[in-house]
């Protein structure tokens, strides 16, 4: 699974860090990190949350 | 469970349906949605399609790849519905039979005497935002926003990056003062005036003036103020005019039980549920984005459980909203509605980035932030976690004694 992030659409909301705190963080200046591109399967679940909750739309798996 | 109606087609009728397929229901979806188009995200309506830096076409709500499997009827308003006969009427003249209904109407914005008058906007749909920025880039009018909430503020906001002269009318002491208080309000005071809006606080509007189209407003203090466009941005009431006669039990909002049911195989979810979180103690309804997709998912899985108590879960979210104006970007979580306590714990009112905190009895309710996105979030969980006040002040080295705001 690879995560990909639109970052012209990403404003650091930080939402994908709530739902799936293994593979998003924010720094100090709220911009979005991605801790992990290629998540585990076991991450499927938290990572459809967080695309689902992106209010920006900007999260999808590819 | 065949076949499930949603009315209601925009954000939480669709998170509805997604999470209906998701949870791997097969059978028949018919979603019912009084606009002409497909679901589109509002919160860019007063931001983004205003300003001109996103067009409607990019505010679509589904992805280009998504396959729902549901039936699409647009343009068609939901007119009565039949619990007994489990029958939905439309203004088509049909009438549609369900298993299970999603009751997702949403809300439209309250009105006032004289909202009929050229000039006069409310803000609530693509629509509705196309116009106002049609009128808006027209030359230099004069606009007059009623209301300091969220939706007027951030319409401000947008209206000084056009360029334009805008004032903001609003009743209470502070913008947002009676949700936030005053200390937090009294910043956001300052930020519109230092960005230039003419915020006038304390006055009630008495009437708006003009014959066929608006010249502006009388206030109850007998002044006036003139406008070319007022938009009114005083609160939304919820759409559950098609749902009167039908006997379900409505008060502010479609009356849910904790777990969002609102009769036998029928849910409401999204700005028209009102429900008792369980959580916070509330028994409100929530109109934030946010919450549109969670209630909209929670009520689909409740739907599909039917009569299966093991499946039945309530519905206690800890509220997250934002809100963009200026170079701001302010979020809440939690409910600060009622709060016996703000306490700014890092920063001022009058920084650009501060934190402050909300107590209810010895918890903490809810966290607002400006600018601190990452911090104000990690608060959720935690507030999910019933934070306590003298946990959370211990642990930022503040003293415990209230320091009443
Ligand atoms: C200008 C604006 C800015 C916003 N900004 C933010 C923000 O920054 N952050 C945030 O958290 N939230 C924001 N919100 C709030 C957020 O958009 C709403 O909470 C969300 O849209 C609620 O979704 P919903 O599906 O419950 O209702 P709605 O989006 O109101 O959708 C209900 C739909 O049902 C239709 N309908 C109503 N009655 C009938 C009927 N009888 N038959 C058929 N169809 C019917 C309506 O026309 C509408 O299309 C904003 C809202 C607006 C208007
Ligand atoms: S939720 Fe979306 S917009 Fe927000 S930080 Fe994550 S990717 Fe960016």
């Amino acid at each position: 699974m690879e995560i990909h992030v639109n970052w012209g659409m990403c404003e650091g909301n930080g939402v994908c860090a709530i739902e799936a705190p293994a593979v998003f963080d924010l720094d100090d200046d709220d911009n979005l990190i991605v801790l992990d591109e290629t998540p585990p399967e076991s991450q499927r679940k938290p990572l459809e949350a967080a695309i689902r909750a992106c209010p920006k739309r900007a999260l999808k798996i590819v | 469970m065949e076949n499930i109606v949603v009315v209601g087609a925009s954000l939480a009728g669709l998170s509805a349906v997604r999470e209906l397929r998701a949870e791997g229901f097969s059978g028949s979806i018919t979603v019912i949605g009084d606009e002409q188009i497909r679901p589109y995200d509002r919160p860019p309506l007063s931001k983004q399609i205003i300003t001109g830096k996103l067009t409607a076409s990019e505010i679509s709500l589904e992805s280009p790849d998504e396959e729902l499997s549901a039936e699409w009827r647009l343009g068609v308003t939901a007119t009565a519905l039949d619990l007994a006969g489990k029958r939905v009427a439309l203004d088509s003249g049909e009438s549609l039979t369900f298993d299970g209904l999603v009751i997702a109407t949403g809300a439209r914005p309250r009105q006032m005497p004289g909202s009929k008058l050229r000039g006069v906007f409310t803000l609530r749909t693509l629509a509705e935002a196309e116009e106002l920025r049609h009128t808006l880039t027209e030359g230099t009018p004069r606009v007059v926003i009623v209301g300091g909430g969220f939706i007027g503020a951030e319409l401000a906001a947008s209206c000084r990056s056009l360029g334009l002269e805008v004032s903001v009318i609003e009743a209470g002491p502070t913008p947002m003062g009676a949700v936030l208080g005053d200390v937090i309000g009294s910043g956001l005071a300052a930020l519109h005036r230092n960005n230039g809006v003419n915020l006038l606080l304390g006055l009630g509007v008495e009437e708006l003036i003009g014959e066929t189209e608006v010249r502006g407003i009388r206030m109850l203090d007998g002044s006036t103020i003139e406008a070319d466009i007022v938009v009114l941005a005083i609160g939304v009431v919820p759409s559950t005019d098609w749902l009167v006669g039908s006997g379900l039990k409505m008060d502010n909002g479609v009356v849910c039980d904790a777990s969002c049911l609102a009769a036998p195989d029928v849910v409401a979810a999204g700005d028209v549920a009102r429900w008792p979180n369980q959580l916070s103690g509330e028994f409100r309804r929530v109109e934030h984005w946010d919450n549109a997709i969670r209630q909209g998912e929670h009520a689909a899985r409740r739907l599909l459980a039917g009569s299966d108590d093991e499946k039945i879960l309530a519905y206690e979210p800890v509220p997250w909203v934002w809100s963009d104006q200026y170079d701001r970007k302010f979020q809440i979580v939690g409910s600060p509605a009622g709060h016996d306590e703000v306490r700014l714990v890092q920063g001022t009112e009058h920084d650009e980035r501060f934190i402050a905190l909300y107590r209810k009895d010895r918890h903490v309710s809810a966290v607002f932030g400006s600018n601190q996105t990452r911090k104000v979030l990690a608060y959720r969980k935690r507030i999910q976690d019933r934070l306590l006040w003298a946990d959370a002040l211990a642990e930022l080295d503040q003293a415990p004694q209230p320091a009443s705001v």
